[in-house]
């Protein structure tokens, strides 16, 4: 029997030390010490703006000249994916590739560390490299970062994003052309301007040409648009498409941003309570309608398989939700076949304006490449020839506003739209975004509701099952938040 | 006599010097992170943001919280039932597997193939192999394909367009038998392999003897083998049932995580998981350390059980 028991002990302990591994990182890891910052300054608690307030920039913040500075010998950038990257190569001066995860400006060394954002992946990278970063050496420290809107104001009100003033870069002067919510986004609470965009992202509804001819007789933009003008034509106009045989859009969570984006209440308010806006109970109803009358192809997420089916004359989608970048680099244009490729897609407003995305340049607390960093801040979101490039090029639509108009009166032209020139609707849609209904945390609520409501929609329990199973996994998501 | 002694000892010194390298392992990457984590358990401790929220005391209250949270029980009741659908078949398998590998009156060709083979799918990786069974399963993967081609053949559908593909993914039942299923397929080949080893231990005069007694087959399998087996049997559920609870990673692929439909198939391990996505040490050690104490007691009631039988055993 002792022997038993002593086996049996082990047995356990071994089992459990298999278990505790999966702890394990909190006993070893756990930093008990808030981060200090280089300047010394360790305010370690700072009071989180409520996100709705008015942020304006601070106009008389000391520009720093960073010229004298001595620069670092390697430039270290993080980003999720290769658009960056490919945007430096082709229109950043004095750039050269060494390899894939190397390039060269002058004498620096660039090296980019590229994590995708599945499984906030990218986000967890980051963050534990900059909590290290004041004792990191001077040439491992990130000098330059890039954040998205969904948690971009988990950057901005921390001392880990240095102001671009300390870079040598006057906002009010020089940062004029860019559209004002892109600056808003980015200013911290006390008037810093901690970041800056090459592109902008209103969003238009993007149509299939040929669906558009077979059902409502043109694919021109003024009769599309007198289709889907709002939620409820769009609704007649999907069940038109159902009797053709297309389905209105690819997945349920394709017009989510339209509604997430015109909401009247931010995610989480200031006391951080979670909030349910009544846009975003609209589209889960509009939705689920929708989806059960057949008009809807999947419950699937977004960049699934069963998303990009669409891309193809085959998928038999009729439209997608989406600003320039999606186009560009998302929807397949390289591919034979794809409806992209045929210049088969047409742009429209859509029943409502929204903003999808967008990349921001920040650069990071400790840099030691500070002309460097806003060098190409100024190359990429102020020079007008070299924007105008990015457009040209890649189709994307880019955070300068006179250089937009200018295009949008031109006889640009679109290949994957067929010859249409969407920057004019892109240049409108541009000057209302407004981003101050979003919060830190809208990257996991945005997430955890779609995720959440597909069971909704798959008929598997009822709303508000599928509302408990959001609050559960937000709430373990953020311990922070309450409901 | 005192030259003697010291033999003995120095034969000892020799043993604890072996035993150095485990004990070294053994309490940097077992009991140091498991008396960490039973303290983390007892503190508030997670990032919001940039910012690191504690460590700050908090006695029992981590572990009120899994259980006013209700989720808990749901978690484990998940966890079991897609262990018991998988456990049940794979156990049934291979002692039939087993029975006819070591029944030498079967004369069985290719053995050693077949052995190998069994075992293969244990070698690849649980992940690889979820994310395998997520492409084949998909709405638009080739189980549906096959789907709609068998319609269209016994003339249940007309055209490829009417077939309305079925989501897998979306349904419980299909959910947890994919589970099952993959955790048997994974885990079959190893226990046939240890029931083999138990039976080919057995004196092969007892079945003799049997036979010569006019037993059948299944008497002799009954009566016989398997009560002699008992001891490997129940090793091969004490350790099936703790990597059950622990059961993560052919779940979080396949469902991405979600546990979906409605989290039915969310494990306890996938719940952790959710904790550790901003940094929460205490709600992640509490729920670790309670797992802890769930594999303790069932672990102890099998032993317990087994003991009954134990009539020769030394007390």
């Amino acid at each position: 029997m002792k022997k038993r028991l002593l086996a049996l002990s082990m047995a356990m302990i071994m089992s459990v030390g298999a278990l505790a591994a999966c702890g394990e990182e909190g006993g070893s890891a756990a930093p008990t010490e808030a981060p200090a910052d280089n300047g010394g300054d360790t305010e370690e608690k700072k009071e989180e703006a409520a996100p709705t307030e008015e942020k304006k920039l601070d106009e008389t913040a000391e520009v720093v000249d960073v010229a004298e500075e001595t620069e670092g010998k390697v430039l270290n950038i993080y980003c999720w994916n290769e658009e960056f990257k490919s945007r430096l190569t082709d229109h950043y001066p004095g750039y050269e590739e060494v390899d894939a995860t190397h390039g060269k400006i002058g004498d620096i060394d660039v090296v980019w560390t590229i994590t995708p954002s599945d499984d906030n992946g990218y986000q967890n990278k980051l963050d534990e490299d900059l909590l290290k970063q004041a004792d990191a050496a001077a040439d491992d420290k990130i000098d330059l970062f890039l954040v998205e809107a969904d948690y971009a104001l988990k950057y901005v009100d921390t001392d880990y994003t240095l102001p671009v003033n300390e870079l040598g870069i006057d906002p009010i002067a020089e940062l004029s052309t860019q559209y004002k919510y892109t600056q808003d986004v980015m200013t911290s609470s006390d008037g810093k301007l901690k970041g800056v965009s090459w592109q902008g992202c209103p969003g238009v509804l993007i149509y299939n040409r040929e669906a558009a001819t077979a059902v409502l007789g043109a694919d021109d933009h003024d009769t599309v648009q007198a289709a889907v003008k709002d939620w409820a034509t769009y609704k007649e106009t999907a069940a038109q498409m159902k009797d053709a045989g297309y389905y209105m859009t690819a997945t349920v969570n394709d017009t989510y941003r339209t509604y997430s984006n015109n909401v009247s209440v931010p995610w989480v308010s200031a006391d951080k309570k979670i909030q349910i806006d009544d846009n975003i109970k609209a589209w889960v109803d509009d939705t689920k309608e929708m989806y059960d009358a057949g008009e809807i192809k999947s419950t699937a997420a977004l960049w699934s398989d069963d998303w990009s089916a669409g891309f193809y004359p085959d998928g038999k989608v009729f439209c997608y939700f989406g600003p320039a970048w999606l186009i560009n680099f998302c929807m397949a244009a390289d591919v034979d076949g794809s409806i992209a490729n045929q210049g088969g897609w047409g742009a429209t407003e859509g029943p409502q304006g929204f903003f999808w995305g967008g990349t921001w340049i920040c650069a990071a607390t400790g840099t030691d490449n500070k002309a460097t960093v806003a060098d190409i801040m100024r190359k990429l979101t102020v020079d007008k020839d070299i924007m105008i490039d990015i457009v040209k090029q890649d189709d994307d639509f880019v955070n300068n506003q006179p250089a937009m108009e200018e295009m949008a009166a031109s006889d640009y032209t679109s290949a994957v739209f067929g010859g249409q020139n969407p920057l004019g609707m892109f240049a409108a849609g541009a000057k209302n975004i407004s981003l101050d209904k979003i919060s830190a945390y809208d990257q996991g609520c945005n997430e955890e509701f779609q995720n959440a409501m597909k069971d909704y929609f798959d008929g598997n329990g009822s709303y508000d099952d599928a509302l408990e199973k959001f609050y559960n996994s937000i709430t373990a998501k953020y311990p922070a938040l309450s409901r | 006599m005192n030259k003697k002694g010291k033999s003995v000892v120095s034969y000892n010194k020799w043993g604890y010097i072996f035993l150095i390298p485990f004990i070294v392992v053994f309490i940097i990457f077992q009991l140091i992170p498991l008396i960490s984590t039973i303290k983390n358990s007892f503190y508030i401790n997670y990032r919001d943001g940039l910012e690191i929220i504690g460590p700050k005391w908090t006695g029992l209250g981590n572990y009120g919280k899994i259980f006013s949270e209700g989720l808990f029980l749901k978690d484990l009741k998940n966890t079991m039932i897609m262990w018991i659908m998988g456990f049940i078949p794979q156990i049934v398998i291979s002692l039939l597997f087993a029975a006819w590998f070591s029944d030498p009156s079967l004369r069985l060709k290719g053995q050693r193939f077949f052995k190998t083979v069994i075992y293969l799918p244990n070698l690849i990786m649980a992940s690889a192999f979820s994310m395998l069974f997520f492409t084949l399963f998909s709405t638009v993967g080739p189980v549906n394909d096959i789907m709609k081609g068998f319609q269209l053949l016994i003339g249940k559908i007309s055209d490829p367009n009417e077939y309305v593909a079925y989501d897998f993914l979306a349904h419980t039942g299909s959910v947890r038998t994919l589970v099952a299923l993959m955790n048997c397929l994974m885990w079959f080949g190893n226990t046939t392999i240890l029931l083999l080893a138990g039976m080919m231990g057995i004196d092969t005069s007892l079945l003799e003897a049997a036979e010569v007694d006019g037993a059948t087959a299944n008497q002799i399998f009954w009566r016989i083998t398997l009560p002699i087996l008992r001891p490997i049997l129940i090793y091969v559920l004490v350790t099936s049932l703790i990597g059950g609870l622990q059961m993560f990673d052919v779940p979080q692929i396949l469902t991405k995580g979600s546990g979906q439909p409605q989290e039915t198939s969310m494990t306890l391990i996938m719940r952790l998981n959710k904790h550790l996505y901003s940094k929460n040490y205490g709600m992640g050690g509490a729920l670790s350390v309670i797992l802890f104490f769930i594999t303790g007691v069932l672990s102890f009631i099998v032993f317990k059980f087994s003991g009954n039988q134990d009539k020769y055993g030394k007390k």
